[in-house]
C-alpha cells in the first residue's frame, strides 16, 4: 500500500515538474510579443564573422573579429540607412579553432543564425570547406586573410576575399628572392596546410620557372616545435636562403633552430608569419627575417594611422595582422547592402561583385572570381626586434593588371 | 659526415628529453601495471609553471637561481599533481578492471590540458631569452651550452634514477611492490605509500623534463603534453614498458630513428616520403620490435601480465 502511494506520488511529482518546465518555456514568447510592437522601427542585420579565438592562432582571430567589431560599432553610431529605414548590425562571432571540421559546424551555425553576411575564416583550410555551405545558403561571404587560391576557384558567387592570394603572394616572394635577394640555391619547407603547401608551391614554380634551384623541400605540420633534424639537412645542402609556408608558432622557433645550428641562409615566409608573436619566439635570433604580407604596411594604408590609434583606444593592444581586413569587409557588405535597398543575402549579393570602395586598406574592388583586384603585397624585414616594411610590390604580372595596377599606387601616394 | 654526426646530436638530445618523460610512464606500469594516461600532461604543467616563474622573475636575480627557483616551482605543483591524481583517480580503483583506470587517466588528462588552458590561455607562451647560450662546436656537430646542460642532467638524474632503484631502501621497497604486491605487503612494506612515492618520483622527473622542454624550445603549450606523451609512451613501449634502463634506452632510440628519418627518408626512398613521414617511420621500427621482441627491447616477458 505504502509503495504504492509512493510511486503515485512520484507519478504526480513528475507530472507536475513536468508541467512546471512547460510553464517555463511558455513565459519567453509572450514576453516577446510585448515587445513586438517596438521592434519593426529598427530592423537588425546579423553579420558573422568565424575565425579561430582559441588555440594557436588566436591572437590573429581575435585581430579580425576585433576588426569586424568596430566596424559594426562604427557603422551603428554613424547610423545606417537601408532603403529609408534605419537598420542596427549585431555581430554574431564564433570560433573555428583554425580546424577545417570545426568550420563547416560553426558555418552552419551562422547559417541557422540567419546571418545577412559572413566574414571569415581566417585559415584557408577552413574558408574552403565553409564556403561551400554559405554558398547553399547565398550567405555573401568574404575573407580577410585566406590566401590559398583555391578559395575563390570554386564557382560560388558568395565567396570574396579582401587580400591577395598565393597565387600573387607565392611568385612576389619567388621574384623578390631572385631578383634583390640574388638567391641561386633555395630550400623551401612547408608546414602541410592548405595555406603553407599553398604558398610554398606556388614559390617553388616562380623559383624554377625563374632559373633558381631548389635544393631540399621538406614538410613538417602545424604541431611540431622540433625542426632540428631537417634544418641538419638543409644545411647539408647549404643554400643562400630557406621560404617556409607556414605560421609563426612554428616560424618563430624555426628561425632559433637554424641559428643554434650554424645556419647562415637568409629567412624568409608569408603574412602568416609576419607578426610580433614571430619575433617573441624566435627571440634575438629574427633579426633579418623577411615575411610578405599582402597589402600595404598598416602604417602606410590610406585609412591606417586612424585606425591604428583607434583599435589602440578600443581594445588597448596592437593591430596583429588582418584587423584593418575584417574592418572594411563589414563596410563592404553595408555598402552593397546601401546600394541594393536591402539586407536580403539574395538581393544585396550582385552588388558585393561590383563594390567600388576606398577602405582602410585603399581601394577595394573584385574580379569575376571574388579575389582583390590589384592587392599590393609588401616585403617585411626584422630589424632592431621590430618589423619594418622594405618595400611594396604590386603584382604587375597578376592577370587583371594593366590600367587598374595605377589604382592603388595613387591610393598610396596619397 | 658533419651532418650525419650533427642528426645523431639532435636524435639523442631529442631523445634524453623523451626519455625522462618515459621514466614516468614505466615505473607507474612497473608497479601497477597501469598506464597514467595523464602523465605528458604533468610535464606540460611543469613546463608552463616553470615559464610563468621565469616570467614573473625575468632577470631581476641571476639566471641559475630564477631557473633553480623555476623547476623547484615545477617540482612542487607536479608533485602535488601527481600525488592528488593517484590519490583521486587511480586508488579508489586499484581493484577495479584495468580498464577503468585507463579511461580515468585519460580524464584526468583532458581535465589538466584544458584547466592549463584555462590558466595560461590558449596561445604559445614564449620564455624571455634570459640565457645567452654559446656554440660549442663538438668534432663538426654544433650545439649550443643550454643544450648541453640539458643532455648532461637528463643522463645525471637517470643514472641517479638507477641508483637509488637498485640500492636505496625505498628503491627495494619498489622492486618488491613491483614483483608481488601482496606478497610485499605481508614482509611489511606500506605499499600504498610505496605507489605514492612512484607517483611523486614520476611527477617530480616529468617537472624536470618539462623545464628542460621549455629551455630547450623556448615556448609552452597547453596542448604541448599531448605528443610529447605519446612519443615517450612508445618510448617506454620500445625499451620494454615497466623496465627502467628500457625506458632510457627507447626514448634515445626514439630520438635517434625520428631524427635519421626526418634527414634521410627522403633521400632513402627517392623522394616518396618526405621528412613529414618520420613519425610514421619510428612507429614502423616501434612494430617491428614487438614482433621480434613482444616485451620490448629490455622487457622481461612474463606470463601473468600478458
Amino acid at each position: 500500500m505504502s509503495r504504492r502511494l509512493l510511486i503515485q506520488s512520484a507519478i504526480a511529482l513528475v507530472t507536475s515538474l513536468a508541467l512546471a518546465a512547460c510553464g517555463d518555456k511558455a513565459p519567453p514568447p509572450a514576453a516577446k510579443k510585448a515587445d513586438a510592437p517596438k521592434a519593426p522601427e529598427v530592423q537588425v542585420v546579423k553579420i558573422g564573422v568565424a575565425s579561430p579565438l582559441t588555440g594557436a592562432q588566436a591572437h590573429i582571430g581575435i585581430d579580425i573579429r576585433n576588426g569586424v567589431q568596430l566596424a559594426i560599432e562604427d557603422a551603428n553610431k554613424a547610423g545606417v540607412n537601408i532603403d529609408g529605414k534605419a537598420v542596427k548590425l549585431e555581430m554574431v562571432a564564433e570560433d573555428d579553432e583554425a580546424n577545417p571540421t570545426k568550420a563547416t559546424t560553426v558555418a552552419q551555425k551562422l547559417v541557422d543564425a540567419k546571418v545577412a553576411a559572413v566574414v571569415g575564416h581566417f585559415n584557408s583550410g577552413a574558408s574552403i570547406p565553409a564556403s561551400k555551405i554559405y554558398a547553399d545558403a547565398g550567405i555573401p561571404q568574404i575573407s580577410p586573410s585566406s590566401t590559398n587560391p583555391d578559395y575563390t576557384l570554386k564557382g560560388y558567387k558568395t565567396t570574396f576575399r579582401v587580400v591577395a592570394h598565393d597565387g600573387q603572394q607565392g611568385p612576389t616572394l619567388a621574384r623578390f628572392a631572385l631578383d634583390k635577394l640574388k638567391a641561386k640555391t633555395i630550400a623551401v619547407i612547408d608546414d602541410s596546410t592548405a595555406y603553407g603547401q599553398g604558398l610554398a608551391d606556388n614559390f617553388e614554380a616562380t623559383i624554377k620557372a625563374g632559373g633558381g634551384k631548389i635544393v631540399a623541400r621538406e614538410h613538417t605540420t602545424d604541431k611540431d616545435t622540433d625542426f632540428k633534424a631537417i634544418l641538419t639537412k638543409i644545411k647539408g645542402r647549404n643554400p643562400d636562403l630557406i621560404m617556409f609556408g607556414g605560421i609563426d608558432p612554428q616560424a618563430g622557433p624555426m628561425k632559433k633552430q637554424m641559428a643554434e645550428l650554424g645556419i647562415k641562409a637568409q629567412f624568409i615566409g608569408g603574412d602568416g608569419m609576419q607578426t610580433p608573436n614571430f619575433i617573441k619566439l624566435a627571440g634575438e635570433s629574427a633579426e633579418g627575417a623577411l615575411a610578405s604580407i599582402p597589402g600595404l604596411p598598416k602604417e602606410t594604408m590610406p585609412g591606417g594611422k586612424e585606425f591604428l590609434a583607434k583599435y589602440k583606444a578600443k581594445f588597448n593592444a596592437e593591430v596583429e595582422l588582418f584587423a584593418p581586413m575584417g574592418y572594411d569587409a563589414v563596410m563592404v557588405f553595408i555598402e552593397a547592402m546601401k546600394r541594393a535597398g536591402s539586407a536580403e543575402p539574395a538581393k544585396f549579393l550582385p552588388e558585393v561583385g561590383k563594390t567600388n570602395y576606398n577602405g582602410v586598406i585603399g581601394p577595394i574592388a573584385f574580379d569575376e572570381k571574388g579575389d582583390l583586384k590589384n592587392g599590393p603585397i609588401t616585403i617585411y624585414v626584422v630589424k632592431g626586434g621590430k618589423w619594418e616594411a622594405l618595400e611594396t610590390v604590386s603584382p604587375g604580372a597578376a592577370p587583371a593588371a594593366g590600367a587598374k595596377a595605377e589604382a592603388p599606387k595613387d591610393a598610396a601616394t596619397k | 659526415m658533419d651532418i650525419f654526426l650533427q642528426q645523431i646530436v639532435n636524435g639523442l638530445l631529442l631523445g634524453s628529453i623523451y626519455a625522462l618523460v618515459a621514466l614516468g610512464y614505466t615505473m607507474v606500469y612497473g608497479i601497477l601495471d597501469l598506464l597514467n594516461f595523464a602523465h605528458g600532461d604533468l610535464v606540460m604543467i611543469g613546463a608552463m609553471v616553470a615559464l610563468s616563474v621565469v616570467i614573473a622573475l625575468g632577470s631581476s636575480l641571476p639566471v641559475a637561481i630564477v631557473l633553480l627557483i623555476a623547476t623547484a616551482a615545477a617540482i612542487v605543483v607536479c608533485v602535488a599533481l601527481g600525488l592528488a591524481i593517484e590519490r583521486v583517480a587511480y586508488r579508489p580503483l586499484r581493484r577495479a578492471p584495468r580498464l577503468a583506470p585507463l579511461i580515468t587517466g585519460i580524464g584526468v588528462s583532458i581535465l589538466l590540458q584544458y584547466s592549463a588552458a584555462l590558466v595560461w590561455g590558449r596561445q604559445y607562451i614564449s620564455m624571455p631569452e634570459i640565457i645567452k647560450p654559446e656554440k660549442i662546436v663538438f668534432g663538426g656537430a654544433q650545439i649550443t651550452s643550454t643544450q648541453a646542460f640539458i643532455f648532461v642532467l637528463a643522463c645525471a638524474i637517470m643514472a641517479a634514477l638507477l641508483w637509488f632503484v637498485k640500492s636505496s631502501r625505498m628503491g627495494r621497497a619498489m622492486r618488491a611492490t613491483e614483483q608481488n604486491p601482496d606478497v610485499a605487503g605481508l614482509m611489511g612494506v606500506d605499499t600504498t605509500r610505496v605507489i605514492a612515492f612512484t607517483f611523486a618520483l614520476g611527477a617530480s622527473l616529468g617537472a624536470v623534463a618539462g623545464v628542460m622542454v621549455v629551455l630547450y624550445y623556448g615556448q609552452g603549450h597547453y596542448f604541448m603534453g599531448a605528443m610529447l606523451g605519446l612519443k615517450a609512451f612508445t618510448a617506454a613501449v620500445l625499451g620494454g614498458i615497466g623496465s627502467i634502463p628500457g625506458a632510457m634506452l627507447g626514448g634515445l632510440l626514439l630520438g635517434l630513428i625520428e631524427s635519421l628519418a626526418a634527414g634521410y627518408i627522403g633521400d632513402i626512398t627517392g623522394g616518396l616520403f618526405g621528412s613529414n613521414y618520420r613519425d610514421v617511420f619510428a612507429f614502423f621500427v616501434l612494430v617491428g620490435v614487438l614482433m621480434l621482441r613482444p616485451a620490448g627491447l629490455m622487457g622481461v616477458p612474463s606470463g601473468d601480465r600478458a
